[in-house]
């Protein structure tokens, strides 16, 4: 049996490697799979935790994790459709409409 | 046996993931991202949790992931991140803060008592299903009006005016 803190310790790697391909990256559709990515590592933890208690209360939470995931990369991928409609280029380095 | 089956699975989760945020070219990074969602979905299947390592298999590489794809191609990247880094020195500042990030998440995971291992793990579609109807009744009626609206505002914002 694997102890759970492996688990776990493979979900913090994930969650930084998400969060830096987040900062890094320039291209925004690279930048929303790095943020399903962290999203992923949060869910491993939560079955993690849950297996350790002998619950299924953390597999319903990663079970509505999903459906906002889903949800928010339609909005999202819609959202970089028009911009590069309305732009023709797709870095985020562009987008300074509303840096102050 | 079962140490190694994961150690193996986290083998390829984690190249995966460095791939895909390392690759420059945006499909090899989609394609990377599949093959951790996979790997994550085996890895659900390690902890029991076998409908959850269904629905990730079908909504996140699948549904999930033919949006990326799509999108990219319609988008057709490949030549923005091409160019030199004109902000480079910034970008490289992310992996000092990255590792203390992960420093921290280690920390905060590594400090815990002993936790009481409850009766069993009810993993089955049965357990959760009981779970999504009595105490998660609420939020689980939230998320389908979340996707409705997700839906509407999709095809708001993708019209052509």
């Amino acid at each position: 049996m694997v102890p759970e803190s492996y688990y776990l310790a493979l979900s913090a790697i994930l969650f930084a490697i998400g969060v830096v391909g987040v900062v890094v990256r320039r291209n925004p559709l690279v930048i929303f799979m790095s943020i399903e990515l962290a999203l992923n590592a949060a869910n491993l933890a939560l079955v993690a935790f849950g297996h350790r208690h002998g619950t299924a209360d953390g597999q319903a939470l990663v079970f509505f994790v999903m459906a906002v995931a889903a949800a928010e990369v339609a909005v999202g991928l819609a959202i970089i459709v028009v911009i590069f409609r309305a732009r023709h280029r797709l870095s985020v380095d562009d987008l300074n409409l509303m840096r102050w | 046996m079962a140490t190694a089956a994961f150690g193996l699975i986290a083998l390829v989760v984690l190249g995966s993931a460095l791939g895909l945020v390392l690759k420059r070219n945006a499909i090899h990074g989609a394609l990377f991202l599949v093959v951790n969602l996979g790997g994550i979905a085996a890895l659900y299947l390690t902890l029991g949790a076998e409908f959850l390592a269904a629905a990730q298999v079908i909504v996140y590489a699948g549904a999930i992931m033919v949006l990326f794809v799509f999108a990219i191609m319609v988008l057709i990247p490949g030549k923005e991140e091409t160019g030199p880094d004109p902000r480079r020195g910034y970008r490289m500042l992310a992996l000092p803060l990255g590792a203390a990030l992960l420093a921290e998440l280690v920390m905060i995971g590594a400090r815990r008592g002993a936790a009481p291992r409850g009766p069993g793990v009810p993993g089955g579609v049965e357990a959760i299903g009981r779970l999504l109807f009595t105490d998660y009744l609420f939020p689980f009626e939230l998320t389908s009006v979340l996707l409705l609206a997700a839906m509407v505002g999709v095809m708001l914002l993708a019209k052509r005016t």
